[in-house]
């Protein structure tokens, strides 16, 4: 309940602060439009507003599944074959500084105006946090943990102690570094989906921010902004609540607060 | 104080095997990048004793005991027990980091062996054990909850539930505080009766009150010595004369080679 108390306190100092900048800067409405013209606009155009973001949070949701999915699928074959390991490692190394948002052109080029330009573009930004941190967890099992495994399954075959050590030790263990990555997903998704959308799209929150830019609907456009950042926050909370209660064991390293 | 030692019953554990196999280590070769740790290193741990292993830090204790349990791959040793038979499934390891999995319960952690090789977990077994070791009622806690010598404890039920005839143990209880320590080496004498168990340690009074052998190792590359035959059944008082005495001896000899 705290927290609910510092989010308030949280979202209303930051709207006192954007109205503090508009009354200062005596900037023109067109320009800096104050939050109450902003929240004006979103409640007489939340039909609108809605429908956009509908469609934006489709794509959403569905380039981080795909982006998880690969990128889980990808970090598990990559710790089980040495040879993928050897090759492809140096690629996930090189791969954040590869600017994949100038791709998103080409998306739309060959995936056209619809979803699947931006579930593509979403999926490929997740794609390599999610495997760089699972396969970083992989790679990180506790080796005394492996030293147990491997002295209880002496005189099972090779596979398949390999597969009850991956199932058992090596996977749970790694599952708080997929969820780290799993967090920056969470976060990055909702930019993979609009920069599709700003590159070519006749639907979503990016497409509605830039065609009210055009008519100078500045209100409109800041109510645009407003709804996908709450979107983009919610999933954050959304992810990160959702991992927490998956994984109990893994504590805070910070204390809980007494109240 | 939930650490207090539970009431150990006067018969002997179930499932303690008196015929418990010796072990006989021949040649073992260990080297790390040209420099060989020990070489041509024999040992000798006799059915159903305990044999401790002492020296400075860094001479390769811990990787002799990982030897004996195939762990090393860069090492080289013919490992067999004593009526020549390979030692395939006999072995359970215990170490210094409990090596508990935090996801799962007390019980879970104690079946893990049954889980890993796909048997049907005894959980009644496992439960009468924690009950031994006086974690009977922290069955469905996680890990991180119990204290560190209640860990250990854990991993002790753990080591016995996979009921092998041979144990090795690297350092279990080198991180607990001195009157825990001394409880939980009283539980694992009078538990691990019967078995063959090797003890890696780096502290004497630990060697002299549980083993009934005591080697040295020391040197580049080491060499191992018979060091310490104290008489009478482990676990032994600490507060013993002549264990005293034996202590003295040890940590000379432990100086000397230091």
């Amino acid at each position: 309940m705290m927290s609910a108390v510092r989010i308030a306190v949280t979202v209303a100092g930051l709207l006192a602060l954007w109205q503090a900048l508009v009354w200062f800067s005596d900037l023109p409405p067109y320009i800096l439009p104050p939050p109450s013209l902003v929240l004006t606009r979103l409640a007489s155009d939340l039909a609108l507003v809605a429908r956009h973001a509908g469609i934006t949070l489709i794509e959403i949701v569905l380039g981080l599944s795909l982006g998880t999915a690969l990128g889980a699928s990808a970090a598990l074959a990559i710790s089980a074959t040495p040879a993928l390991r050897r090759w492809l490692f140096p690629v996930l190394v090189i791969a954040p500084s590869i600017p994949f948002f100038a791709l998103a052109p080409l998306l739309v080029l060959w995936l056209g105006y619809g979803l699947a330009s931006k579930v593509a573009m979403a999926a490929i930004i997740i794609f390599f946090p999610v495997t760089a941190a699972f396969l970083d967890g992989l790679r990180r099992t506790d080796p005394s943990w492996l030293r147990l495994a491997r002295v209880m399954t002496d005189g099972s075959s090779k596979p398949r102690a390999d597969w009850a050590e991956l199932r058992h030790v090596r996977l749970p263990a790694a599952l708080p570094a997929l969820g780290s990555g799993l967090r920056v997903a969470a976060a990055v998704a909702p930019i993979g989906a609009v920069v599709g959308e700003w590159v070519g799209s006749s639907a979503g929150l990016g497409y509605l921010m830039l065609h009210a830019n055009g008519r100078m609907q500045i209100d409109l456009l800041f109510a645009a902004l407003l709804t996908l950042s709450v979107i983009g926050v919610t999933l954050f909370f959304v992810v990160d609540r959702g991992l927490r209660a998956a994984m109990p064991w893994q504590a805070d390293s910070l204390p809980e607060e007494r109240t | 104080m939930s650490d207090r030692p539970p009431l150990i019953p006067a018969e002997p554990p179930r499932d303690a095997g008196p015929d418990a196999p010796g072990v006989r280590l021949r040649g073992a070769r260990l080297a790390y990048g040209g420099r060989a740790l020990f070489d041509g290193l024999d040992l000798d741990l006799v059915g159903g004793q305990i044999t401790g292993l002492l020296g400075p830090s860094g001479v390769g204790k811990s990787s002799l005991l990982r030897m004996i349990a195939r762990l090393e791959p860069d090492g080289a040793a013919e490992v067999r027990t004593d009526d020549d038979a390979a030692l395939t499934g006999q072995i359970a390891l215990m170490e210094q980091s409990d090596q508990l999995l935090p996801w799962l319960s007390v019980l879970d952690n104690v079946l893990l062996g049954a889980r890993l090789r796909g048997e049907r977990p005894d959980r009644a077994r496992a439960q009468a054990l924690l009950d031994r070791v006086g974690l009977g009622d922290r069955a469905t806690d996680r890990p991180a909850s119990l204290s560190g010598g209640m860990r250990q404890r854990a991993a002790l039920a753990r080591t016995l539930m996979e009921d092998r005839p041979i144990v090795l143990m690297d350092e279990p209880f080198s991180s607990l505080d001195a009157l825990t320590r001394l409880r939980l080496q009283e539980l694992a004498a009078e538990l691990l009766a019967g078995r063959t168990v090797l003890v890696v340690t780096h502290d004497p009074m630990e060697a002299l009150r549980l083993a009934h052998r005591v080697f040295i190792m020391r040197g580049s590359p080491a060499r191992l010595a018979l060091a310490a035959e104290p008489p009478g059944l482990p676990p032994r008082r600490a507060d013993d004369a002549d264990l005293a005495r034996q202590y003295g001896e040890l940590l000379r000899r432990l100086e000397a080679s230091a």
